[in-house]
């Protein structure tokens, strides 16, 4: 038995290892292509994520939210749903978070940082809560749903900071008064942000180590208690889960609620420990990213963090890399699309590499089902 | 015979097929005459698969050859098979539901005049051979809209399109209601007088002994013999096939009913289609009887027990156990409170999640209870010594309890949810097709299994669409009809002839 699960946990593994190298690969072609120099630019992309204590310190910095939107995804996969939506609870929890900070002067800090936490996961939650409970109630395709909720969550929040215009606009309710034409909430008061583990310039907040206790926590709930084994059949086999005696809607509208929660709660880690306040330049870009590196992680929350290290060491490295190289920084966008590709079309990578499936199939994560269910 | 001066059409020669680990088959001979059917018979798992996709180009034989019409071939794919003349019809049709018969026929070998598909000219080949084979089919039809007997046809059709000369059919009847059966004899007898080939693999023993002319048994990859249906009884090609005696019939004494455990009145319920498909249904079982539901599959069922089960809302009626109103409950209040167990009858859609081992299979809709779950939190240790106590108490032959459920044979996929309904203590057990799509051994042992829990005291409530296995288990057999209930008669009273001529909508008095 053993030795089966070992086989299971290296065919797991083997192919986003493969993925990577494959992207990298047709990255330096493209590269070479271009007349650029690939093996200069990955000298300074390694040098980037991981030449000194800055370039560590930078790649841990770009991995936290990664991790949570990673998991955001994951989750939903998991109970056979497609968050495309962590962008939008992204930026909902930084919202949600910014607004809590930017009030309540005078709150002990113990009080105010959970607070504010919290109100960025509830962002998230109730951002979740809305296509999970249109699916269940309307039959609503929940990728349709939270594509659209993207859109709706950035001109909100958009409109919250908004600083009004020239011909009298309001401004938005949270647009930092001392601002001018600028659009942007005020910093958030000490009392809520998140305090440095390794201060300036290293700038790592305590935001890693909520991301890992939550990845923990996400991977004892979906392996080892009940509602993980709900949510993993209600994926598996949704009637196999009603037919012993699993809530399907239920669980269907609380994981999205639950995808949500981790989205939000990433934005508000962002808020919090780094950017100390909210302005429209701030994308839910990471939620996208929540996709590849749920799928990188093989839906896993062990491989989530370990896809999140991997994707934010890219992003690390991109700025040293281009100052070394001339490379510009957006060959790493491309890599990651390639990731992705590679890791969503496993078939490819069987082919290229002529792997062969086990003979026992590994528990599979459905990725899609398809629509109108 | 003739077999000196034209050679067969098919011969596979000391074929020999090692996967990892096992061996599929080993040196098995086979010759297939023209005009022939040649029945394959063995358990699942027994290497009839492989044979057949070695004989049809998917699998490369480890060692052996294969000869078609004399002529050593080498087939790298179903590609050459099929230009071999070799045509197979695959247990699971490979239909495109949402296109038209010809479109599904011409489907890989389009027919283009001009740059465009020459439809007419299709449809006029398919007709022309639907004529010459017997096989009734509309070439402009959907084939969502066609009966699962008729798809089949166009399956068969669709070799035949493709000039096959051999056709392999496999486990064709699985899927059949008894009349489509007889149609698809009829079809292969028009096949077999035009000079074509047949292979036909089942395990189902009443057939092979009616159509074929030949009949080889597979046991652990080997040829273990041939029989002559002429000469072969059921109870021989059993020992065969299973490699020890086989007790066809269900050993069983007079039940002793107890008290009503589950009554059914004025059930109404719609199908997916949103037709009537269940009609003021009314019946009772008691504790320690078995009531068969017999009936041509589609006359509500499926709707019946999904009713009965929680999985489908009751339109008008009720569903009581011991008197406790569960009409529309929750599946898991059906399974708790009412102390009831279910077979599903599509355990892949219903009874099982593939992915998972064979332990959590075991505990599917029991993982939230002591001991599997102290608290919010899973026991493995306690589901892995359920698992390993019922893998052995009900036989399941699996490589290990951490092996998914969908890698297992079908036979011993349904001694696992087999296991897992019957290991816990219960009041009434609703049981629907099943031993559909699996071995005789294992038909035995569940058959067994249904009728101790009888003994025990529970209810039963079976239904089939296996006239035998309702004649076989039951203690009085309700025959459905367009969801409706046309007639409850004792096991004593019942006929094969009278259940027929109430499965077909004919209730007369007779028949009692």
């Amino acid at each position: 038995m053993r030795l089966s699960v070992l086989r299971r946990i290296g065919y797991m593994v083997l192919i986003p290892i493969l993925a990577v190298f494959s992207a990298l690969l047709l990255g330096a072609i493209i590269m070479w292509i271009f007349g650029d120099d690939p093996l200069a630019a990955y000298r300074g992309l390694w040098t980037g994520a991981f030449g000194s204590p800055r370039a560590w310190s930078t790649t841990i910095r770009k991995m936290t939210p990664l991790i949570l939107t990673g998991l955001s995804v994951a989750v939903a996969f998991k109970a056979g749903l497609f968050n495309i939506g962590a962008s939008g609870q992204f930026l909902i929890g930084s919202v949600c978070s910014v607004a809590v900070g930017v009030n309540f002067e005078g709150l002990p800090a113990f009080v105010h940082l959970p607070l504010a936490l919290l109100a960025g996961v509830a962002g998230g939650v109730l951002w979740g809560f809305i296509p999970g409970a249109l699916k269940v109630f309307t039959g609503a395709h929940e990728v349709i749903v939270t594509i659209m909720l993207n859109y709706v969550a950035s001109l909100f929040a958009a409109w919250t900071v908004y600083a009004g215009g020239t011909q009298g606009q309001t401004p938005g309710p949270l647009w930092d008064r001392t601002a001018g034409a600028i659009s942007r909430t005020p910093e958030v008061f000490m009392s809520a942000r998140l305090p440095w583990i390794v201060p300036e310039p290293y700038r790592i907040h305590w935001g890693v180590a909520i991301a890992l206790l939550v990845a923990l926590i996400m991977w004892w709930i979906l392996f080892k208690t009940t509602l993980g084994f709900s949510t993993r059949t209600v994926g598996a086999n949704s009637k196999a889960a009603r037919y012993a005696g699993i809530n399907v809607r239920w669980i269907t509208i609380l994981t999205m609620m639950i995808a949500g929660g981790l989205a939000g709660l990433a934005g508000a880690i962002e808020t919090l420990g780094l950017n100390h306040r909210f302005a429209p330049e701030f994308t839910g870009g990471v939620g996208f990213q929540g996709i590849t590196v749920a799928l990188l992680g093989q839906t896993n929350p062990i491989g989530v963090v370990l896809a999140a290290f991997l994707l934010g060491a890219l992003e690390a490295g991109a700025a040293r890399m281009q100052f070394d190289s001339g490379v510009a920084a957006d060959i790493i966008q491309v890599i990651q699309a390639l990731v992705l590709a590679f890791v969503a079309a496993p078939l490819i990578i069987r082919q290229i590499y002529r792997i062969r499936k086990p003979s026992d199939q590994v528990e599979t994560t459905v990725f899609s089902t398809g629509w109108g269910r | 015979m003739s077999t000196s001066i034209t050679p067969p059409v098919l011969e596979a020669r000391n074929i020999t097929k090692v996967f990892p680990g096992v061996i599929a088959n080993e040196d098995v001979n086979l010759v297939l005459h023209k005009g022939e059917i040649l029945a394959l018979l063995g358990e699942n798992g027994a290497g009839k698969s492989t044979l057949m996709n070695i004989i049809f180009g998917l699998y490369h034989p480890t060692h052996g050859e294969i000869f078609v019409n004399g002529k050593p071939v080498v087939m790298k794919s179903p590609r050459d098979a099929i230009a071999l003349g070799i045509g197979m019809v695959h247990q699971h049709f490979q239909l495109v539901p949402v296109m038209t018969v010809t479109d599904n026929i011409m489907l890989g070998d389009e027919s283009v005049k001009n740059g465009l598909l020459d439809r007419r000219a299709v449809a006029e080949r398919i007709r022309a051979l639907s004529r010459k084979y017997g096989l009734e089919v509309d070439p402009d039809a959907i084939v969502e809209d066609l009966p699962v007997g008729v798809r089949q046809r166009v399956e068969i059709l669709k070799a035949l399109y493709r000039n096959a000369k051999i056709l392999i059919l496999d486990e064709p009847t699985a899927v059949l209601t008894p009349q489509e059966i007889e149609g698809l004899f009829e079809v292969m007898e028009t096949l077999r007088r035009q000079g074509e080939s047949i292979i036909f693999i089942t395990h189902k023993l009443k057939e092979v002994l009616r159509i074929a002319d030949r009949i080889m048994v597979l046991r652990n990859g080997r040829v273990v013999g041939e029989a002559d249906p002429r000469t072969a009884t059921q109870q021989q090609l059993a020992s065969m096939m299973v490699g020890r005696e086989v007790i066809l019939t269900v050993d069983k004494g007079p039940a002793h009913p107890g008290e009503t455990v589950l009554e059914v009145e004025g059930l109404c319920a719609t199908s997916d289609l949103g037709e009537p498909a269940l009609r003021n249904i009314s019946f009772q079982v008691r504790a320690g009887e078995i009531l068969g539901v017999a009936g041509v599959q589609g006359n509500g069922q499926t709707e019946l027990v999904e009713v009965i089960t929680g999985l489908r809302r009751a339109d008008a009626g009720h569903v009581r156990i011991k008197g406790v109103d569960m009409t529309n409950a929750s599946p898991r209040r059906i399974t708790h409170e009412g102390r009831s167990s279910h077979v599903p009858e599509d355990r892949h859609a219903y009874g099982m999640v593939d992915s998972y081992t064979v332990a959590d299979n075991l505990v599917l809709n029991q993982y939230y209870l002591p001991p599997f779950a102290k608290g919010v939190t899973i026991q493995e240790a306690a589901i892995a010594a359920h698992a390993r106590e019922l893998v052995k108490k009900f036989d399941v032959r699996t490589p290990s309890i951490y092996t998914p459920g969908g890698s297992l044979s079908g036979g011993n996929q349904q001694k696992m949810v087999v296991a897992r309904e019957f290991s816990r203590p219960i009041q009434l057990l609703i049981a629907a097709q099943p031993t559909r799509g699996i071995d005789v051994g294992s038909i035995e042992f569940i058959h067994n299994q249904i009728v101790a829990k009888r003994d025990e005291g529970v209810a039963v409530l079976l239904v089939s669409a296996e006239l035998d296995e309702i004649m076989a288990l039951s203690d009085r057999i309700a025959v459905m009809y367009k969801g409706e209930i046309i007639d409850v008669v004792d096991r004593a009273d019942a006929t094969r002839e009278g259940l027929g001529l109430l499965m077909a909508g004919v209730k007369h008095e007779a028949v009692r």
